[in-house]
């Protein structure tokens, strides 16, 4: 909801006046307030609860367990697994050993058949689950014994530990095949985590309560109860007021509250990139000269300073400089617009007389797509025009549904974001491999590079961690030889937190949505502070 | 007469659920987009078009129909997949909210209408008089959104007295304190947007009551202006008011859809926006169905109000 600027500041007074004037609302910093107890608020709110339906696919979830789970360094340890599973010598076949003792929120007991019901269910078309993309190289999953299961896998895959992060769902839950937005897990989950869901008023808060038979020892937070408030200028307000202990902002928002007392904004870097996938279909954006050149005509730099208030990393492939051991320092571009212009001429693109190139009859010219109400997508897309513009290149911008974006993006150009810093494999992969070329939103310019698809392959199929920084290494310079797309910025993800707990740890986050990354992430670790 | 009306109704309620479904059907949105949600942009083609299969979305909109109406028939009314709940979960869930907003908006609104249509109708000409009717012509244009978003800004942010949104305070419980509190500003924003109408209808049959012959004889009799006015004029107005509130419903309906949407209020019209988004055919067709139910029925009960009142309203005939 839009509110007249002028009103805030003096809202925001007047709020917190009534609040410590003594309505019910706990708003003193401190002073007597129940610290086992969180109020946070969130931009995003789940559609469902179900892991089968995407809930917390990224291994952080407060309501279930994976099999594995990940630190704040973004490695894994075992959660619901006993020990780091270990692959076969052929790494075709990957054998977990299940934790002992660990029961479900209803009581019932955690053991090998919920995995192998879980997977099964991921996998088999009549749950119509939406995570069966991403576990498509497991062909059988078995149970070996009450506590052994074993994964066999169509080709070796070497991080397929990132795969077991899904939750796991009590066996009973799933013994009906069907669609899973007809499961009550989707919004009465029953899980193993550090929280279960006491409440849920659908478009307006979620209470969790802590599990007191957590296998990982009880947490010290009792009760969260997280907000949704979808508009930012909105959620900005109700924090300041004192409603929240915390809560994702826009750099923008989140920068008012530097320096206010009891509070702290808190940035995360992430592998959240936006990219504008140039289709090779397209006469112009398919020649490679020109997706080099206006790959050296953003100023990337500047487009953080000015649209993100700084708070981001320029973008030149999907690794970003946040997981140092993957980049490979050659395969940056730098603000060159003079290269651009010459590369541009070199390939036959000739300026006219308005400024615009153009070659055998054919117009430097093609259309940017983004999503529209999606404000940082519209900006970086005037900015990428504009850039484009100074090197003679006419861009013409459509913001539109995912409607009507989906049926042409195959050939125009498109504003899109995703990004996964726990393995390169697992989004470069589907991204760039040119297997899934035109693949529904997976690679949708449909890139195609043989270099890139070689080393894509090698960095899956090498267990070596070594060899598979080579792998990424080699991956990166054969993408930026010939890019496919221009990638802009990593975005960092910017919360306010307010002081009184102790547990947080930074993490490099994902193209995430909602409450299961952030500061809270670990929030099982969290204690209040004495 | 009850009866007959109500016989009536059962073929206007098929058409507009079958309605629904024909629009719903033109839809430029597609349902395993939303039934996907953020998982479409790592979902392979392959999978979707088997999720697509299996979620039968795909079949002709009158075999969908009947899956619905099968459903219905048996006292099932399906599966609403933007909640991803049943549909009579969220029905049950959220027409509580709904039927107490639109209780107190619809009483605010009559008893607003009442109190100023008289006070305007009695010292007509008079300041009042000039206020009320300015206001409310000014009203009638204003849509019940901008009435809500204006109503934020002066009540919830700039006086801070009342809360902006939502049924509680963030993480509170729904006691009634709670309830009362959020309920306010939306009740009162639902209400004042329907009353121009009724506070001008008021204002108007009570005026013209005034100058009937028996209110003139009543005056000449030397009674106190206070029972001609209440007691001999009132009742000849109220009748036509009973059957313009009934009128009103469908506005009622619509207004909750505005208000609930803007206040975030836990309704089952704000549902209404949801469901059309998402192209969820169970529920959008069970919500148009309660809106349809609600319609006739307010009609039917302001007609029969007013056959009870007046005994010279003929009802069947």
């Amino acid at each position: 909801m839009p509110f007249p600027r002028g009103l805030l500041p003096t809202a925001a007074v007047l709020a917190a006046a009534v609040a410590v004037a003594g309505c019910s609302t706990p708003s003193t910093p401190d002073s007597g307030r129940d610290k086992s107890q969180l109020t946070l608020a969130d931009a995003y709110e789940p559609e469902s609860l179900n892991p089968l339906l995407g809930y917390g696919e990224e291994g952080v979830s407060k309501i279930f367990d994976g099999l594995l789970t990940y630190r704040a360094d973004r490695t894994l340890e075992p959660a619901l697994a006993a020990e780091p599973p270990q692959p076969s010598a052929d790494g075709r076949s990957w054998t977990v050993k299940l934790r002992k003792d660990v029961r479900f929120h209803d009581g019932s007991t955690f053991g090998a058949e919920d995995v192998v019901a879980t997977y099964r269910a991921a996998l088999d078309p009549a749950y119509a689950s939406t995570v069966r993309s991403g576990l498509s190289m497991i062909s059988k999953v078995e149970q070996v014994d009450p506590l052994t299961v074993r994964f066999d896998l169509a080709h070796p895959y070497a991080p397929f530990g990132h795969k077991l992060v899904l939750g796991v769902l009590p066996s009973e839950a799933l013994a009906k095949p069907e669609p899973q937005d007809r499961s009550p897990m989707g919004t009465k989950p029953v899980g193993t985590g550090p929280f279960r869901l006491a409440e849920w008023r659908k478009g307006e808060r979620m209470v969790l309560e802590a599990n007191d038979s957590y296998w990982h020892g009880t947490p010290k937070i009792r009760k969260v109860n997280v907000v949704f408030a979808v508009d930012d200028n909105t959620r900005a307000q109700r924090m300041r007021g004192g409603e929240f202990d915390g809560g994702p902002l826009p750099p923008n928002l989140a920068k008012t509250f530097e320096g206010l007392d009891g509070y702290r904004v808190v940035t995360h870097k992430s592998a959240d990139y936006r990219t504008v996938v140039m289709p090779t279909a397209n006469p112009v954006t398919g020649d490679k000269a020109m997706r080099l050149a206006l790959n050296l005509a953003m100023n990337r730099q500047g487009m953080i300073d000015a649209l993100l208030g700084g708070k981001g990393a320029p973008a030149s492939t999907l690794i970003p400089q946040a997981l140092p051991e993957f980049v490979e320092p050659s395969a940056q571009f730098r603000y060159d617009r003079a290269e651009a212009e010459r590369t541009l001429e070199a390939a036959g693109w000739v300026k006219g007389a308005d400024g615009v190139r153009a070659r055998d009859g054919q117009r430097a010219k093609f259309s940017l797509l983004y999503p529209a109400g999606d404000n940082v997508r519209k900006d970086l897309a005037q900015a990428f025009a504009s850039d484009a513009k100074a090197v003679g290149v006419e861009v013409v911008l459509e913001g539109l549904g995912w409607e009507a974006i989906e049926p042409r993006m195959g050939n125009d150009a498109l504003v899109l974001g995703g990004g996964n810093p726990l393995d390169p494999d697992l989004k470069s992969y589907p991204l760039l491999h040119s297997s899934y070329a035109a693949n529904g939103f997976n690679n949708p310019g449909s890139y195609r590079n043989a270099e890139v698809d070689a080393a894509l392959e090698a960095g899956r199929r090498t267990t070596d961690p070594a060899q598979r920084v080579v792998a990424y290494k080699q991956f990166q310079r054969a993408y930026v030889a010939d890019p496919g797309m221009v990638f802009l910025t990593f975005l960092d993800h910017t919360y306010v937190v307010r002081e009184g707990w102790t547990g947080y740890q930074e993490v490099v986050e994902p193209h995430t949505h909602g409450f299961t990354w952030g500061p809270w992430w670990n929030l099982q670790d969290w204690a209040p502070r004495r | 007469m009850a009866g007959r009306r109500l016989l009536f109704a059962v073929p206007v309620l098929a058409l507009v659920s079958a309605a629904v479904f024909a629009l719903g059907a033109l839809s430029p949105f597609d349902p395993v987009k939303q039934y996907y949600g953020v998982q479409i942009f790592n979902a392979s083609r392959e999978d979707v078009d088997r999720v697509r299969a299996e979620l039968g979305v795909d079949d002709p909109v009158i075999v969908q129909f009947g899956r619905w109406a099968g459903g219905l028939l048996t006292g099932d009314p399906g599966h609403s997949r933007s909640f991803r709940q049943p549909v009579a979960d969220v029905v049950g869930e959220r027409l509580p909210w709904t039927l107490l907003l639109v209780g107190v908006a619809l009483a605010v609104a009559v008893l607003v209408a009442l109190l100023l249509g008289v006070a305007a109708a009695w010292r007509q000409g008079g300041w009042l008089d000039r206020v009320v009717t300015a206001v409310g012509h000014a009203l009638e244009g204003v849509p019940p959104f901008v009435l809500a978003l204006g109503a934020i800004a002066v009540f919830a942010l700039g006086l801070g007295w009342l809360p902006v949104a939502g049924l509680t305070d963030a993480g509170a419980e729904a006691s009634a304190g709670q309830v009362a509190r959020h309920l306010v500003l939306p009740a009162l924003v639902l209400g004042v947007s329907q009353s121009p109408w009724l506070v001008l209808h008021v204002r108007q049959s009570l005026l013209s009551a005034l100058a009937e012959d028996h209110v003139t004889g009543a005056r000449a009799r030397g009674l106190a202006e206070r029972v001609v006015v209440l007691r001999h004029a009132l009742p000849t107005a109220l009748l036509p008011f009973v059957t313009l509130v009934g009128a009103r419903v469908p506005e009622l309906v619509t207004g909750a859809v505005l208000v609930e949407e803007v206040f975030s209020w836990p309704g089952v019209a704000s549902a209404v926006v949801k469901a059309a988004l998402s192209v969820d055919f169970p529920l959008l067709a069970a919500l148009t169905l309660l809106a349809t139910v609600a319609v006739l029925l307010g009609s039917l009960l302001a007609d029969v109000a007013s056959a009870l009142l007046d005994p010279r309203v003929a009802t069947d005939g």
